[in-house]
């Protein structure tokens, strides 16, 4: 019998040696020549089950059947031989190596000897030619921009063969022209023959581009719809089990005097390219100021000279009147209540060997109020942990419990919890809820409209337009190391215009930008 | 005869080179473990028990190309060990290799008390010297030819593994996928590169060209192998890589630094009346501000680029 589908996974099951369930009995179709919806919130089991189909993990139980064959993967090599590509969110590219290398990397062309590195480049510039990709074979991948990283992991699949694509939330690194882009060239790819599964929690973006989807919730399949016969509404029921499309509920902002002033600041990146250039504006108190901007168009390096974390930076930037300094700048700017949730949660955000007390007690673990003579103040310092564990959702049996041992979600909830209680002058929220669930970003959200109201400053960056949209009131956008645009009213911006001047399409005059030194 | 003297002595170029070599050597072997992502500093010990294996095998046998096989098989498994504590048994890099060469230390002397009855040299075992090779025409022209000409014919190995290395590196699918790993594992390993067979191949590199460094050292710098004999050579060789960077041409310059001062040492015993220990002490101390000036120019270059970005503008202003 001649068969509908291209690619059929049933009943699959993993159970991970720690007994996690992300799995449980999981069906997957997928037909040729379409765009599959893969759905669900964090933790829903979607890069499991991609995993399993890429042959990086195995299935507990349950078979994969490719045109209408049983197969198995044990590796993703061996999937990508049965025309199985997958782009991974964290990008698998070697930023030290070229475009074509890190294409050809596994296939390299060769004559004799050597590695034919002619023929790779033509090979690559066939192919990007072919699918119309703008990029370059020479080209150094860490002089890339994402969107263009992300183009060369799709080129290194279709290279190899691919016939199923599978991208793991590919929009979440996009701007929203960008994204356009991506989907015209998802839809030539379709024409072309190809099956692609497009995994991602954003509904209109699925209901955009694709015609089937298959919804997880908590490990369990929840079945597979025909994307033009679900509202939204149903989808995200099916997803979260509630409705939960909610805006974040928030007052107007009363800004008040100035807190934070960035007065020509210019930073080097580490090639010493000038990543900020010569950059001034403020936060007053009571207000939240979003910095949008493409990845890597400078705002990692402005986060790091106004937390203190670079100390080579130009310029100057003073929090409440008081000059910050270079050396030993963390420490001098903690001692002026400045709070930072940095975008690394791992590396930066916790000490992940430490207790989840601990990590909650790192900033104040010396004042006196936690402390008995010399010894430390046990019983106070358990009930402050406690309460903050209980405020903050963190899933733990105890407050003894290593931080590593926690799931990223919760990680980011100990730090959430710790920098945005006690007394703030100044927040930097970078990245706050990346990985966190819907629940608990919106109490993060609503804790930082909440902080906004006792007067502290707040710059919150964030991948997420929407979420920069949502919180803040004024939006500053970074592109190429310079503020573009401004708008002191974030709600007269809408995700079209900040995307425009994202891309560099467009830019504030002077003028026009007057405002965001105010 | 004094430091100016010296230097316009072809002699003293000619030792420059001679000490240049070892480091070479060992310099690039840890260049090829390095850039696979893997730190070699058992290099020190696997070229001590290289240059006692070199003359082992070169006494037994009577042929000094079976020493020179003895010296690279033995080099290769003490490196390969490293490979397979660091891989397989998930050890720390640095510590087992500060086993392996604490081990080399003792066990060299052990294996040479055994076989010659001596703790400290080899000199009863009858064991060669690699040929030296005097190079046609060159070896006419004044100067140039006394330096170049005449070395033994490990020097010329030497300078030319520079090239087979920088081939091996860049312009080979091999290379490309050693440089893959170091650079990011799991792309690697996404598109079907073994890593652990990758890194082992360039561990096997690493070890052949710390086995040639070992052995020219008991024949061909000496004639003999002595306790001790490598003398920190294989952490001079790690810094040399380091300031070379990841292209071997950067590492033959580093190296050759250390062989510059390491001969200066030489040189300036016989004609100072400096203490012995403070000459001997040279080569490491250039190793070590070299090192730390390589380090400080690397940590302020951040600074010196702001201010000549700043000067720029101020320029641009005026």
């Amino acid at each position: 019998m001649a068969n509908e589908y291209i690619l059929e996974m049933k009943d699959i099951t993993k159970v991970y040696p720690n007994g996690v369930i992300a799995n449980k009995d999981v069906d997957l179709s997928l037909k040729y020549n379409e765009i599959h919806a893969i759905l669900g919130e964090n933790g829903a089991g979607k890069s499991t089950l991609m995993k399993i189909l890429f042959g990086s993990e195995q299935a507990t139980e349950g078979k994969i059947y490719l045109q209408g064959e049983e197969v198995v993967f044990n590796d993703s090599l061996h999937a990508i031989q049965n025309g199985i590509g997958m782009v991974h969110q964290h990008f698998m590219l070697d930023p030290e190596l070229t475009v074509t290398e890190n294409i050809i990397l596994g296939m390299e062309p060769k004559k004799g000897l050597s590695l034919d590195y002619k023929k790779a480049r033509q090979l690559v510039a066939d192919a990007a030619k072919k699918y119309n990709f703008n990029v370059r074979p020479g080209q150094k991948v860490s002089d890339l921009s994402v969107g263009q990283k992300q183009k060369v992991e799709i080129l290194k699949a279709l290279t190899r063969g691919a016939k199923i694509l599978i991208l793991d939330e590919p929009t979440a690194v996009l701007t929203p022209q960008e994204t356009e882009e991506l989907f015209i060239q998802l839809k030539q790819l379709r024409d072309d023959g190809h099956t692609i599964v497009f995994i991602s929690h954003k509904l209109n973006e699925v209901k955009e581009i694709c015609t089937r989807g298959t919804v997880l919730r908590s490990g369990v399949g929840m079945g597979s719809y025909d994307l033009s016969n679900v509202t939204i509404e149903e989808l995200s029921r099916l997803m979260v089990g509630r409705d939960v499309v909610r805006e974040v509920e928030k007052t107007k902002a009363e800004p008040q005097e100035v807190a934070l002033k960035v007065n020509h600041l210019t930073v080097l990146d580490d090639e010493l390219n000038v990543a900020v250039n010569d950059v001034s504006f403020n936060v007053r108190k009571g207000q939240i100021i979003g910095v949008a901007g493409v990845e890597g168009n400078g705002q990692r390096e402005l986060i790091d000279s106004i937390t203190g974390l670079d100390e080579t930076y130009e310029g100057t930037i003073y929090l409440n009147g008081t000059e910050l300094m270079r050396k030993n700048g963390t420490k001098q700017r903690r001692d002026l209540s400045m709070k930072h949730i940095p975008e690394d949660r791992n590396t930066l955000g916790v000490m992940p060997d430490a207790s989840i007390t601990e990590n909650l007690i790192a900033l104040n673990y010396d004042k006196d109020s936690f402390n008995k003579g010399m010894l430390m103040d046990s019983s106070v310092i358990q009930n402050f942990s406690d309460s903050l564990i209980d405020k903050y959702q963190v899933k733990t049996d105890s407050s003894d419990t290593a931080v590593r041992m926690l799931s990223g979600g919760n990680v980011q909830k100990v730090v959430a919890a710790r920098e945005m209680e006690g007394e703030v002058e100044l927040l930097v929220a970078d990245q706050p809820t990346r990985g966190i669930d819907i629940g608990a970003a919106s109490f993060i959200h609503d804790q930082l409209i909440g902080m906004r109201k006792d007067g502290a400053a707040i710059i919150l960056v964030s991948a997420d337009i929407n979420e920069v949209l949502a919180v803040s009131d004024s939006i500053v956008v970074f592109y190429e190391g310079e503020i573009t645009a401004y708008f002191d009213d974030a709600s007269t911006c809408d995700e079209e215009i900040l995307g425009r001047y994202m891309l560099g399409l467009e830019q504030m005059s002077k003028e026009e930008m007057m405002e965001v030194n105010h | 005869m004094d430091v100016l003297n010296l230097l316009t002595d072809s002699n003293f170029w000619f030792g420059v080179l001679r000490s240049t070599t070892p480091v070479l050597f060992a310099a690039l072997a840890s260049l090829m473990s390095s850039i696979s992502g893997i730190t070699n500093m058992a290099l020190e010990g696997a070229m001590l028990f290289a240059a006692l294996f070199a003359v082992i095998g070169s006494a037994l046998t009577g042929n000094i190309w079976i020493g020179l096989l003895f010296a690279v098989i033995v080099s290769v498994v003490v490196t390969l060990a490293l490979g397979f504590f660091k891989m397989r048994l998930k050890a720390d890099e640095i510590m087992v290799a500060i086993a392996i060469n604490l081990l080399a230390t003792g066990g060299t002397v052990f294996i040479l008390y055994l076989i010659t009855g001596n703790k400290s040299t080899s000199s009863s075992l009858p064991s060669g010297v690699f040929p030296a090779l005097n190079i046609p025409l060159i070896e006419n022209i004044p100067f140039i030819g006394n330096v170049v000409s005449g070395h033994n014919i490990l020097v010329y190995v030497a300078f030319l593994s520079v090239i087979v290395v920088y081939y091996l590196l860049y312009r080979t699918a091999l290379g490309l996928r050693i440089r893959s790993i170091g650079g990011n594992e799991e792309a690697a390993e996404s598109v079907g590169v073994s890593v652990e067979k990758t890194r082992y191949t360039a561990l096997l590199i690493s070890g052949i060209l710390t086995g040639l460094s070992g052995a020219y050292l008991s024949m061909g710098y000496l004639s003999i192998f002595t306790a001790g004999m490598t003398a920190g050579r294989g952490y001079i060789a790690l810094a040399a890589s380091f300031v070379g960077g990841t292209n071997p041409f950067g590492t033959m310059l580093a190296s050759g630094l250390f062989g510059l001062f390491d001969q200066l040492g030489n040189q300036l015993q016989s004609i100072s009346n400096t203490p012995q220990e403070f000459i001997f002490m040279i080569p490491y101390l250039a190793t070590v501000i070299m090192y730390t000036v390589f380090a400080y120019r690397r940590s302020t270059r951040q600074q010196r680029a702001n201010k000549k970005l700043m000067k720029q503008r101020e320029a641009e202003a005026q």
